[in-house]
Parts: C-alpha cells; structure tokens; sequence
C-alpha cells in the first residue's frame, strides 16, 4: 500500500513525499492520506465560520445586558485560566499520541490519549460548574441577550470538546481493536486536527469572551 | 410520551392538503407495491440506495429536485389561483393555509429543487471532466444526499402531520418567536434546514477537495472545463456560507426552545441582527445555485458553437470575482432597515459591481457563439432563452440596487419578478440545460428532442407571460404575498400571470413527457460512442454510461479541452489501435451508511419538532452507532480485475472505432 508507505517515513516526517513530483505540472491525484487531511481541514475552517457567526453575535450583544450582570461581574478569570491550562495540555498531550501513531507504538498512544482524555474532562467540568453557577445566581442564558449569546458560544465550543472526547474513546477503542491501519491512521489525523482547531477557537473565547468581555 | 404530538395535529378539517397527502401517499405506496411485486427492491438497495458512486448519487439528487420541482409548482400554482380570484374576496384559501403555501413554495424552491438540481449535477458530471474515478469523499457524498432527502421528507410531512411554517421563505423574527408562531410550523422549518444544511455542507466539501485534489495527471488549474471552477467557486461559497446559516438557524431554535433572547423583542434581543446573519449567508446563496449554471452555459455555448470558450482566463477571472464580492453586498436585501444612507449607498455600489463579472460572461458566451457552427439543439436553446431573460433580470436587479428606487420597491410583486427572472431564467433554465445535455452520458440514449423544445418553448413563454405582469403590479404598489386584495388596477395582471402559468405547467408537462417517451424510444436514441454532441472534453471521452470507474486509463491532460486535442490526435494517426496497458482498479464499495444515518436524523428531526426528547436520544444514538460500524469495517474498497476492466474498455473502444470509419453516423 503506497498509502501506508506514505503514512509512516520515518525520513519524511511531514509526509511531503510526492510533492516534489508535482511541482513540475500536476502530477495526478495525491495520496488518501493527503487527500483527507487536505478535505478536514475545509471542514476546519467551516467550522471556523460558524464559529465566527457566534461571535459577531457575541460582540453585538456584548452590553445588552437588560439591566442584568455584566460580564465584568460574572466573570472569574482565575477558573478560566486553570480551564485554559487543561486545554492546551490536552493538545500537547494530543500532539504525543499522534507521534505515538506515526512510530506505530499503541502503549504510548494509549497512554497520551487517555491523558487526553482526562485533561479535556477536567476542562468540560469546569466549564459545567461554571455554567451551573452562573444559573444558580440568576445569570443563565435566558436572563439577558448578552447571557445568551455567552452560554450559546462558549457551550458551543463545550459541545465541540464533548463531540471530541467521543471521537476520542472511539479512536481508543479502534487503535486498541484494529490496529494502526492505514484508514485508522487517516482517522487519527483528523481527530488531531479537530481537537487542535479546539484549542485555537478556545484562545479567542478566552480573548474575546473573558479578557475583552471582563474589561467592558 | 410524544410530546406535541397528538391526533389533533392532523388537519381533518382542511380538504386541501388532506387531499394533496392522500394522493401522494398513495403514489409512494403504488411505486413502492410495484418495486417489491417486480423484485426490484434488492437492485434498488445494492445499486442506488447503497451506492457510493458519484455518478448514482448525483443523478439520485436530480430526481428528488424533479419531484420537489413537482411540488414546489403545484404551491405555485395554488398562489397564482388564488391571487387572480382573490380581488375583493377571500379567494379559495384561508389566510393561515395561504401563508404556509407561499412558505413551503420558497422553500422547497430554492433548497430542494434548485440546490439538489446544480449539486446534483456538479456531482454527476466534476469527476468525469476532471478524470478521474470518484469524489474525494464517496460515503461521505451518500450521506450528504440522504441527508438532504431527510430535509425535504421532513418538509413534506408537515403537509399532514401538524403545519408548515407561514413566516416566509426566511423565517424573520420577532414573528417567528413563540409569541407569534407558538405551532410546530417554524421548528419544521428549522429542523429541516438544519439538517439539510449539513448535507450540503458536507456536498461543499467534498468538491471543493474533490477539484482541488482531484484532478488526472496533467489537468493544472487553468486546464479545467469551465464548469469545474464554477464548481469550486459554488462550493467554496457552501463551506463559507452554509454554516452562517446553521449557526442562525440555531440561534432561532435557541430562542424558541429555551427562551433565549437573540432576536426577541425583550431583554436586548436584537431582530436586525437576524436580517444581516441571514443575509450573509442568503446572498452568497443565490450565486451557489447560479455560479453552477453558468458553468453549464459555458460548456453548452462552446459544444454546440463548435468552438472553444471565449475568453476561457476572463471567464475564470469572472467567476472568482463574483466568488468574493458575493460576501459583500448582503445589505441590498434590507436598505430600508435604516442602516444610513453611507452604508445604504456603499452596499448599493457593490451591488452594481458584481453586475460587472456577470456582464463579462455574457459577452464571452455571445463571442463564442459569434462565427460558431451553431447547432440549436434543446441545451443550446435553454442558454439562448436564458441569456435573454438573465438580461433582463440582472437589469431590475440593478435597479432595485439603487437605494432610493428600492425603497419604493421593496417587498413589492417588483422584487418578486425580478428573483423569479433571476432564478428561473438563470439557475433552473441552466439546471434544464444541463439535464439534456448530460442525460445521454447518465443513461446511454438521448431525450427526445422535439419534446425537448416543445418544453422549452412553452416554458419561456409562460415564463415572460406569468412574471412580467408581476414587474408591472409592483409598480402599481401591490406588495408580495397578499392573500386578497381591493385594488381594480391589479387584477388584469394577476389573470395575465395565471394564464402565463398555464404555459408554464405545459412545459413542465412537456418535460415528463420528454423523458417517458425517451425511455420508451431509448433503442433508437442510443448514444454508441459515448460522444453524443462532439463534446470538447474528458467527460465525453469515456462511454455513455460510464463504466463504474470511469476511465480505464486515467487520461494524460496536455492543455485546454482535454478531449478535443485526444479527438484531432485520434483522426490524425486513424484511432490508436495499440492497446493500453491495463491494470487493477480498487473502487470504493457501497455502504448503506448513508441511508441509515439519515433514517436516523430523521427520526431525531421529527422527534425534536414535536418535544419527543426519548425519541431524540434514540435517533442521535443510532447515528452515532452507524458511523462506528461504519469506520469498524474491515474492507472498504473492492478490486476490477484488470481482464475485466480490458474486456469492458475493448467493447467502448470497439464502438467508437466503428462508428469513427463511417463518417457522418456520429
């Protein structure tokens, strides 16, 4: 399988084998790996415009708060900050099972998957307990636009990170069934791609949302 | 236990839709009893309802938009009645069934005629003229279809089961809010689009990766039909666009399921911000669905002239402008909102800017038609009758682009005549274009042709007939969607329109007759070579229909017109009679994925329009459990050995080789 072949050169870390030939015309169609990596990332970046929808929405309500909390006083950064942490290890975290994958090493992918796992757990409680206490002061998303358009972005990012640790349990339990094939190997990819895109949407919550959102 | 849902959701007391149900389940029942009773059910399942082939799929997508077609025209039918007997009466349709008429008539228009139709055909015909086997994504494209057919089974339901929603093709709050829709209507609505939605996003996907990844050795960027980079540009605007449309639609259903506050009257919510969300996904739209036709005008223009493309580099250029400034001119739908005459005027000014590429390609289709050997077949005759209405619609859209003329025209009958002259004469004329024009290469036989033009005659006349009498009631002030009105000044119009209908229904009529009595005539409109209208390129190259993989050799792209150059090379040297060398062909295998995960999003989408929340767990966990068996397969793909894919290019090869030593017989 050329696909296979492709998928783990040790000498060609970024899989780039192949594209010296098409430099000269185009050479013909690449291979399944680069195909479907190239088509998750316009599923990415789609996903990125939906994202973007709720944000624009997030920065036109940002102070229509109907006489309710502002952002200033609902706020904790030190929670966000402990929250950001789990994010962005998890993604390291990620980053070595995918390495794990590529040296084809299952005791180690396991491993940093299940890190993973438990680090983006932590992230999605913290993120529950911090929904469940805003609710519980009065401030859920019913109570003003400005709280609705919060709750919808940031639990839509939540809803990403769930729809992520599914995909995650099921790459574990494919690697651990079927092995490193290379279709499962294509999967693995994607799934690394969509949980790193995650981190890159949660830096501008972070930004947008907290830091801008705390100051107004 | 089931929510809303109860025996009163059913309209007894309607004769109407009760009637139009009843006919339509016993239709479905009747194909259904006469596929089983034939033995054709286990063919259905293994050939079309579980293929992954992009040549199945795109033509399973032309057929749902043809029977939508079916349905959208007879809501349409309904509301040109009603409008010409409704003076200074209440006309034969009560208000609240008249306003869920012309809701469903837009929506089902645009996103399940219009969409399947361009995306069907893009699906079908890309691969093939890029050359190679398959889209990028196969199973994935099955799913995108059934997903699609979800939305608009969905869509159809509310017919008997509760109501469709009556706020319009685009649901503007506050009068979609619960306050002032607290039925079922909008959440059909919404529930539809959303998952609809993902099935185009997901077709967007697959071709923007399928022609940028895609494409046989030697086809470079600047070497691609006409039609596949009006693909690309189609389909990038999907990926940016549709899910500006998702994340709305959500924002509505947030409102009216939790009582959130995005577009309410209270607590900050802000209704404009809809108008602007909704609108930046709804203009780039209408370029999705037109972008495609015009593709297909350029390909018929060049086909049936006999000449290459005229300014084929100005032409991409055109198409990619209009890509971007599509982004940028959604304000025009709502200048009268008070957004300011500096804003008004720079969105008025874009507008007349995106005129510029679109006039660009009128022109190059009439050079290429100047000194060509015009043959006026029925594809030829669709882009001719559509260069002259497209004209005429592109000049009122202009008008209507200028700020101060629109706020005498907005929401008038003016606005509606010129979308209709837009996307009728524009996207659906080029949808009938590429019907003709590529129904040979699908099935193997050619429609008729004398039917052909008899529907397209008709049609163009029942068009000018039906729409122009509508740019002149708006001038006269009558505004859209009236149920009845008092004014003596409209009325001749609104009975000119619906003798205009007629025409149009004839043609409608005409087209069905077309494609019955071709299938019935189809040994004598074989098409052998696989070459039907001396096409210029790959599609053309392989034989009608395409075996499953397309192309036995994947061809060898040496400049523009890939087959026109493989044809002068083929009469030069007398047919290459040296055979190729061939090979084993992997195909991906068929996968009822597709089907089922859209059974399941069905069952999800119906539960969750009418509050069943069990049934909306068992739905999201059927699909999830689809997608695991999906990806716990073991083979996903099946080898053609090379012997068999010899045996199968050899019969092609020997046909064409046939037909090329007796001049004047292809």
């Amino acid at each position: 399988m050329t696909d296979a072949a492709i998928a783990y050169p040790h000498g060609d870390p970024h899989h780039l084998r192949g594209m010296e030939a098409s430099r000269v015309a185009h050479a013909g169609p690449p291979s399944k790996r680069i195909v479907t990596g190239y088509g998750f990332w316009i599923f990415i970046l789609s996903d990125m415009v939906m994202f973007s929808a709720f944000f624009a929405t997030y920065a036109v309500l940002l102070g229509q708060t109907a006489g309710g909390p502002s952002g200033r006083e609902l706020f904790n950064l030190r929670n966000v900050a402990i929250e950001t942490g789990f994010l962005l290890a998890s993604s390291f975290t990620c980053g070595l099972a995918t390495i794990a994958a590529d040296y084809r090493n299952k005791t180690w992918f396991h491993l940093a998957m299940g890190v993973t796992c438990v680090f983006g757990l932590a992230f999605l409680a913290i993120e529950a307990r911090e929904f469940a206490d805003l609710v519980a002061r009065g401030a859920g998303p019913t109570r003003s636009a400005f709280l609705s358009a919060f709750f919808t972005l940031v639990g839509c990012h939540g809803l990403h990170v769930s729809a992520g640790e599914l995909w995650l349990l099921t790459m574990i339990a494919q690697v651990f069934a079927k092995g490193f094939r290379a279709d499962i190997q294509r999967r693995i990819l994607c799934f690394a791609l969509f949980w790193h895109a995650l981190d890159i949407i949660w830096i501008a919550v972070f930004t947008i949302v907290y830091l801008l959102g705390s100051a107004s | 236990m089931l929510g809303k849902l109860s025996w009163s959701a059913i309209p007894i007391d309607q004769p109407i839709p009760l009637i139009a149900a009843g006919v339509v389940l016993v239709v479905i029942l009747a194909v259904l009893a006469w596929v089983t009773l034939k033995g054709y059910m286990p063919y259905l399942w293994r050939e079309w309802i579980t293929s992954v082939d992009h040549k199945r799929i795109g033509i399973m997508y032309i057929l749902l938009a043809m029977v939508m077609l079916l349905r959208g025209g007879s809501d349409a039918l309904m509301i040109r009645v009603q409008q010409a007997i409704a003076y200074q009466s209440n006309g034969y349709l009560p208000p609240e069934h008249f306003n869920q008429i012309f809701s469903a008539h837009g929506t089902i228009m645009i996103f399940f005629v219009a969409m399947p139709f361009v995306i069907g055909l893009m699906n079908l015909v890309v691969p093939l003229q890029l050359g190679v086997r398959d889209v990028a994504f196969p199973t994935l494209n099955s799913v995108g279809f059934w997903l699609t057919a979800t939305g608009a089974l969905l869509v159809n339901v509310s017919l008997v089961i509760g109501e469709f929603a009556r706020t319009g093709w685009l649901p503007f709050p506050p009068l979609s809010e619960l306050t002032y829709s607290p039925g079922v209507g909008v959440d059909y609505y919404l529930w539809s689009l959303e998952i609809s939605g993902v099935g185009t996003l997901v077709a967007g996907i697959n071709l923007v990766t399928t022609v940028l990844k895609l494409r046989t050795k030697g086809m470079t960027y600047l070497r691609m039909p006409m039609f596949c980079w009006t693909t690309l540009a189609s389909s990038l605007l999907i990926v940016a666009a549709f899910p500006i449309l998702t994340a709305t639609l959500a924002m509505l259903i947030l409102d009216r399921y939790f009582g959130f506050h995005f577009f309410t009257n209270e607590a900050g919510g802000n209704v404009m911000m809809f108008m602007n969300l909704i609108w930046a996904w709804g203009h780039p739209e209408v370029y999705i669905l037109v972008l495609p036709a015009f593709g297909i005008y350029s390909e018929v223009v060049s086909t049936f002239s006999s000449k290459s493309l005229f300014g084929y580099r100005s032409m991409v250029l055109a198409t990619m402008a209009i890509c971007i400034i599509s982004f940028m001119v959604w304000l025009h739908h709502f200048f009268t909102m008070g957004a300011g005459p500096d804003v008004n005027a720079i969105f008025g000014i874009a507008s007349m800017i995106i005129a510029v590429p679109t006039g660009v390609k009128i022109y190059n289709w009439l050079f290429t038609m100047y000194g060509g050997r015009i043959r006026f077949a029925t594809p030829m005759l669709w882009s001719v009758g559509f260069m002259v209405t497209f004209i005429i619609g592109g000049l009122t859209g202009v008008l209507v682009a200028v700020p101060p003329a629109d706020f005498l025209l907005h929401n008038s009958l003016f606005l509606v005549a010129h979308f209709h002259n837009v996307i009728i004469g524009g996207v659906l004329f080029g949808a009938f274009a590429g019907l003709t024009y590529w129904f040979p290469k699908a099935f193997g036989f050619r429609l008729h042709e004398g039917l052909g033009k008899a529907a397209f005659w008709f049609s163009l006349i029942g068009f000018y007939v039906t729409f122009m009498p509508l740019y002149a009631a708006g001038l006269l002030g009558m505004t859209r969607r009236m149920q009845h009105y008092d004014v003596a000044a409209w009325r001749p119009w609104m009975i000119v329109a619906a003798i205009g209908f007629v025409f149009l229904t004839i043609g409608i009529v005409f087209q069905v007759l077309q494609i019955v009595v071709s299938i019935l005539q189809r040994e004598e409109l074989r098409d052998r070579t696989g070459d039907p209208w001396d096409g210029r390129s790959l599609e053309w190259a392989t034989s009608s229909p395409p075996p499953v993989f397309n192309f036995a050799i994947l061809p060898d792209v040496h400049g523009e017109e890939a087959y026109w150059a493989i044809k002068s090379r083929a009469k030069q040297r007398d047919l290459e009679k040296n055979e190729p060398h061939y090979e084993d062909i992997e195909m991906p295998r068929n996968s009822p994925t597709g089907f089922v995960c859209a059974f399941f999003a069905t069952v999800m989408g119906f539960a969750l329009i009418w509050h069943i929340w069990w049934m909306v767990a068992l739905g999201f966990v059927g699909a999830f459990a689809t997608f695991v068996v999906f990806a716990w397969r073991d083979h996903d793909e099946y080898v053609i050995p090379a012997a068999e894919v010899a045996r199968i290019d050899r019969a092609n090869m020997a046909e064409r080789r046939a037909l090329a030593s007796h001049p004047g017989s292809a």
